[in-house]
């Protein structure tokens, strides 16, 4: 039955047609995106699949690559974790290849578009196989598969692109051989590289110090893949520099595979216990968490580039998550996975409406976005869809996931923690209200066009269809997402949240 | 304590071959050899894979049911484990391809901005 | 107390949000279906709310559930005695200033019109969200969203003064709003729901220190918005708005949904007998009498109309404050009375203050003398709001007042009683040399004349200054305030005390 096959469609169908979108685009350029389309669509059917079969069977589903049992054999696991987030990908990269159609145009010479729609789709590829496989390794490869494409779609940006994209390759390989390090130590102590399998083998050698130092490893390579304080300096740069379509696929997506990595990580591979009771990994997070939100906050502040502004932010939005682990309980685990797929979201919407932006006016500048909402409402009205999100106003989803935060801060009594929460907020406000200020209110001198019943008209001038279609998309999903997040919590995220809490 | 070094020869080999890398990474200015120390780097992680694999005494792992030859009633207990060798075929192949990506990027660089030193690209950045 | 399942409240609340839309992409190309819109949104809404108040009368309770958050919370209306009260003045006063805001924006002929109808529609969506929400999350839900569209309104004027105000405003309430979200956490932790009770639902559920704290941080939180003192400096900041914002919304729906969410807090999260055990309603009632007192006498000391009404705004909230510190029925009824006959008289005299202004673009006391025999209408219409404020019979002002006075007695403390009759004074003596000044003395430049404002303009001063008497000789007609303030001010109390 073809529904058995989901996990692995999800990811093998994006990596054969991403070989097929090259040579066809060689052949006619505008069967590229259909292609890509195609492979997307059929990873976000299979996602939804396999999202309702794990809810209709109550516990995770397996696939074994090649028949081969784990755990000799590399195995895929959709489970209540990561069944969400595999939706969310899905979604949000159709809907960033729909918009990235004309942004693309105008920021790529013309024979490269199928080069770049292949690593587009090599990318989601990497991030759909990191989020099912259920293998250590096999984790690594596909990480690096994301990892490759990025640096390719991000070196071909604007002037200083190239150099970052550079940067970015330095640093994450570093990452991803800290990763590839930590699991070796485990693969030394215990012989198996199956996720399932070492939680089952583990708990006998915490006290092993080669245990010790690959979880060390671990956090390393996982924390500069996810970008958290203080490894987050490719990320600026990186994203800021590479091409509208380009940050406005990885910056969501990336990150937060990398964070989902990092709760995999403390909770299935190592359990619970070993990161609390043990030794004092999680607290130790919540301490860089509340450096990193400070110093984001900061920086975010210092910034005249709008996609500036919002890599600092996901810096910001990483440290939530971590807050999140950091205090141990059931609410904020909760208030984390939520804030995985919201985030996803929210950074999506403003990635987007930077892109269009840039797209329109080619120019980031926050001070010199005055008459914008003259020419670019729509855009504008998703951005403030956007902002209120990251801010916390209910009924956007970003609020429901700073309400489990906060209660879970309440609950460990990490008094810093729930206080950094709550001041970052107000900052986020300031840096969306600056931006806001700028884009629909007109200063101007006193009393000098107070009562001329308008400026002379400044005409319309949004982007097309194909790229607002998107953003009203994801600023829907926002919404949607928000009220019903105590749908998702009560069927999904309740469950993927360990046991033991 | 000599007795440590010398048994675990393997793991000091690829403990000194990694910092150097990261050192290269690092400190050098010259983006080629950032390069290079990245290179060194992951050839140091993929020996340190491949050398938890051996055994003293071990043999090569195949097996065969012909009689008399030396791979008959081979336990495993008595092979080389070729799980690490597998494994790091793979990451050599993600090897050379970072390089490759990075090769790329550094002949872009070059054409754009004539120099391969960071901080006259930085410079050249800047204005 | 029976409940009834209905989706009124939510249609009532999607009449304004779905005008707001409508209003929007309507814009400039076609202004008088613009201003139909808004007309009909709230004639809509308050036909809407208004249906629901024979059942209210009745002891029941109107509910809706939205959707269910997560255990025990949930985004849900529930309409009882003392949000009917909010949610049948902010209603019917949008349409009333809705007509007024039709004749100034027009008369000066504005900027930004569609922006301000928009942001207008989306703030009585908040407003009346707030006054129909059943528990805290769905309050703060509506909060923040008033929060957000009145934004745009405060910095209409989009001049660097107005700007700035417009930051101010923000920063203050975003940062009570970061309390009150510190608060409902806590509150959630501890009790496990947010559900409003008549008399509380925390009793018994922590300890006094940490009662005590979250009280606070409520108040401080609720406080920004009610313009309790020191946190009131955004409101005469905000004056700098046109004026039909600053007569709804600043003497209306903001700082009255300020004063709501807070007597919510008082009444039906913590109630009397908490508050009473905790003592902590001696300190909120002197922190409150100290902004009556003083808010009056920097009151006497503006020369700027506007900003002397909004100080007087803030001292007719905080006596609203102090009488439902007061823990006593009549104290209650005095306070739930007083938000809508001060909403009624106040909203009076920012009219007339903005008809003033349209008419002789006049913003300064020295400069309104003789200003009544011009403007006859306005001006009587302003003596008859500033009588009531001042406590003074016929006009409303003086039963909500009579109820605030019984109610200090009723708590034995004659200290509050004297800062009623105290405030009273300070009221007479910044409101009558206005009317002295206006009736009785020569204009400065005897060649200016000026008529009066048009009649969109005059008419809405016009029917709510008739109000004012009206609810003054008949406090219980046609919107029922009066049976309800009694009706909250019973289930309050009836539990516990």
């Amino acid at each position: 039955m073809i529904s058995h096959q989901f996990p692995v469609l999800i990811v093998v169908t994006p990596l054969i047609l991403s070989f097929f979108v090259n040579v066809v685009g060689w052949w006619d350029k505008r069967y590229c995106v259909p292609i890509v389309f195609v492979a997307l669509s059929v990873s976000l059917f299979s996602a939804i699949g396999a999202l309702e079969a794990v809810i209709k069977h109550g516990g995770p589903i397996h696939y074994h690559l090649g028949n081969w049992q784990p755990p000799w054999g590399i195995e895929y696991v959709i489970d209540y974790l990561n069944t969400p987030i595999l939706v969310a990908i899905a979604f949000i990269s159709i809907l960033v290849l729909i918009f990235s159609q004309r942004s693309i145009e105008k920021e790529l010479p013309e024979s490269k578009i199928p080069q770049f729609y292949t690593l587009f789709l090599l990318n989601v590829t990497g991030l759909l196989g990191i989020t099912v496989t259920g293998d250590a390794f096999n984790l690594y490869v596909l990480l690096e598969i994301a990892s490759f494409s990025a640096y390719a779609i991000i070196g071909i940006g604007e002037r200083g692109a190239d150099f970052s994209a550079f940067r970015y390759v330095i640093f994450g390989t570093i990452g991803a051989c800290a990763y590839l390090l930590g699991v070796g130590y485990l693969y030394i102590v215990t012989g198996s590289l199956n996720m399932a399998d070492l939680h089952h083998l583990l708990p006998k050698l915490y006290y092993s110090r080669a245990v010790l130092v690959g979880m060390a490893f671990f956090l390393v390579g996982v924390g500069i893949k996810m970008g958290i304080f203080p490894f987050h300096t490719w990320m600026p740069d990186a994203y800021t520099y590479a091409p509208s379509t380009v940050s406005a696929l990885l910056a969501p997506l990336f990150t937060k595979v990398g964070a989902y990595v990092m709760i995999r990580l403390l909770f299935t591979i190592f359990e619970p216990s070993f990161s609390i009771k043990l030794y004092p990994v999680a607290e130790i997070l919540g301490w860089i968490a509340a450096a990193g939100i400070v110093f984001a906050c900061v920086m975010a502040l210092a910034q005249s580039d709008l996609k500036r502004m919002f890599c600092y932010l996901i810096v910001g939005e990483m440290g939530y998550i971590l807050i999140g682990i950091a205090s141990a309980n059931r609410l904020g685990l909760t208030g984390a996975i939520l804030h995985i797929i919201n985030d996803m979201f929210m950074m999506a919407c403003l990635f987007t409406v930077a892109g269009a932006i840039m797209y329109k006016t080619g120019d980031r500048n926050i001070y010199r976005f005055r008459y914008l909402h003259r020419k670019m409402p729509i855009t504008l009205g998703v951005f403030v869809v956007g902002a209120l999100s990251v801010v916390g106003v209910p009924p956007m989803c970003g609020f429901f996931s700073k309400w489990y935060l906060i209660l879970g801060t309440i609950e460990a009594k990490k008094w810093i923690l729930l206080g950094v929460l709550l001041a970052s907020s107000l900052v986020n406000a300031i840096l969306f209200f600056r931006v806001i200020e700028n884009a629909y209110l007109e200063p101007r001198g006193e009393h000098a066009f107070a009562h001329d019943g308008g400026h002379p008209s400044i005409s319309l001038d949004e982007v097309p269809w194909s790229m607002l279609i998107p953003m009203l998309m994801i600023a829907a999903g926002i919404i949607l997402l928000g009220i019903f997040s105590g749908v998702i919590i009560k069927h999904i995220i309740q469950f993927a949240v360990p046991a033991s809490f | 304590m000599l007795e440590q070094i010398v048994s675990r020869y393997n793991y000091w080999i690829y403990i000194i071959l990694i910092l150097i890398g990261f050192y290269g990474m690092m400190a050098k200015n010259n983006l080629l050899k950032k390069l290079i120390g990245m290179n060194i780097f992951q050839w140091a992680l993929i020996l340190y894979y491949v050398s938890i694999g051996a055994k003293k005494g071990g043999t090569v792992p195949i097996l065969s049911e012909e009689a008399g030859s030396p791979f008959e009633h081979l336990k495993a207990i008595q092979c080389v484990n070729p799980l690490p060798h597998v494994l790091m075929l793979t990451a050599i192949v993600v090897g050379v391809a970072t390089t490759g990506i990075a090769l790329a990027l550094l002949i872009i660089i070059y054409r754009r901005y004539g120099t391969l030193e960071e901080d006259e690209i930085i410079e050249e950045l800047r204005r | 107390m029976e409940t009834v399942h209905s989706a009124t409240p939510l249609l009532a609340m999607l009449a304004s949000l779905i005008g707001a839309f409508l209003i929007l992409f309507t814009g400039e190309r076609n202004r008088n279906l613009r201003e139909f819109w808004t007309l009909a949104a709230a004639v809509i809404k308050f036909g809407l709310i208004a249906s629901m108040l024979p059942y209210i009368l009745h002891g029941k309770i109107v509910e809706y559930t939205i959707v269910e958050v997560y255990k025990g919370l949930f985004l849900q209306f529930r309409v009882d005695t003392f949000g009917m009260i909010f949610a049948l003045l902010a209603s019917f006063l949008w349409i009333v200033v809705s007509l007024y805001s039709i004749g100034y924006m027009r008369d000066l002929n504005e900027h930004a019109q569609t922006r301000y109808f928009f942001c207008f529609a989306l703030a009585i969506f908040g407003a009346v969200g707030v006054a129909l929400a059943g528990n805290l999350l769905t309050l703060y839900m509506f909060y923040e969203i008033l929060t957000v569209a009145t934004f745009a309104l405060v910095a209409h004027k989009e001049t660097p003064e107005a700007i700035k105000a417009g930051r101010k405003y923000l920063a203050y309430l975003l940062t009570g709003a970061a309390f009150v979200l510190f608060s409902m956490a806590v509150t959630y932790y501890l009790t496990g729901t947010l559900d409003f009770k008549p008399g509380g639902f925390v009793a018994g559920h922590g300890s006094r220190e940490i009662l005590s704290l979250v009280f606070v941080t409520f108040m401080i939180g609720f406080g920004s918005k009610a313009a309790i003192m020191p946190i009131h400096e955004w409101l005469p900041s905000a004056m700098i708005a046109p004026t039909p914002v600053s007569a709804l919304l600043h003497a209306v729906a903001v700082v009255k949904a300020g004063v709501f969410c807070c007597l919510r807090v008082i009444l039906y999260v913590f109630g009397p007998k908490v508050l009473s055990d905790l003592g902590l309603w001696i300190p909120l009632a002197f922190v409150v009498s100290f902004t009556v007192i003083v808010a009056n006498i920097i009151a006497l000391t503006q020369d700027h109309l506007k900003r002397r009404l909004a100080f007087s705004t803030i001292n007719n909230l905080s006596i609203i404050i102090l009488g439902a510190a007061l823990v006593s029925h009549d104290g209650i009824r005095g306070a739930m009375l007083h938000i809508p006959f001060h909403g009624f008289m106040k909203i009076t005299l920012f009219m007339c203050a903005g008809a003033i202004y349209v008419k002789t673009h006049k913003e300064f006391i020295s400069e309104m003398e003789g200003i009544g025999k011009q403007m006859p209408i306005t001006m009587a219409a302003f003596t008859i709001g500033a009588l009531g404020l001042t406590g003074i019979p016929p006009v409303c002002g003086f039963i909500s007042k009579w109820y605030l006075c019984l109610g200090a007695l009723e708590a034995k403390e004659i200290i509050f009683l004297l800062v009623f009759l105290a405030s009273a004074l300070l009221d007479a003596a910044y409101f009558l040399p206005i009317i002295y000044g206006a009736f009785f003395k020569k204009p400065k430049f005897v060649k200016d004349h000026f008529d009066e404002a048009s009649f969109f303009v005059v008419f809405p001063i016009v029917i709510t200054a008739i109000g004012s008497i009206f609810f003054g000789l008949f406090p219980d007609a046609f919107m029922h305030f009066f049976k309800l303030a009694v009706a909250s001010a019973k289930n309050i109390m009836g539990m516990g005390v």
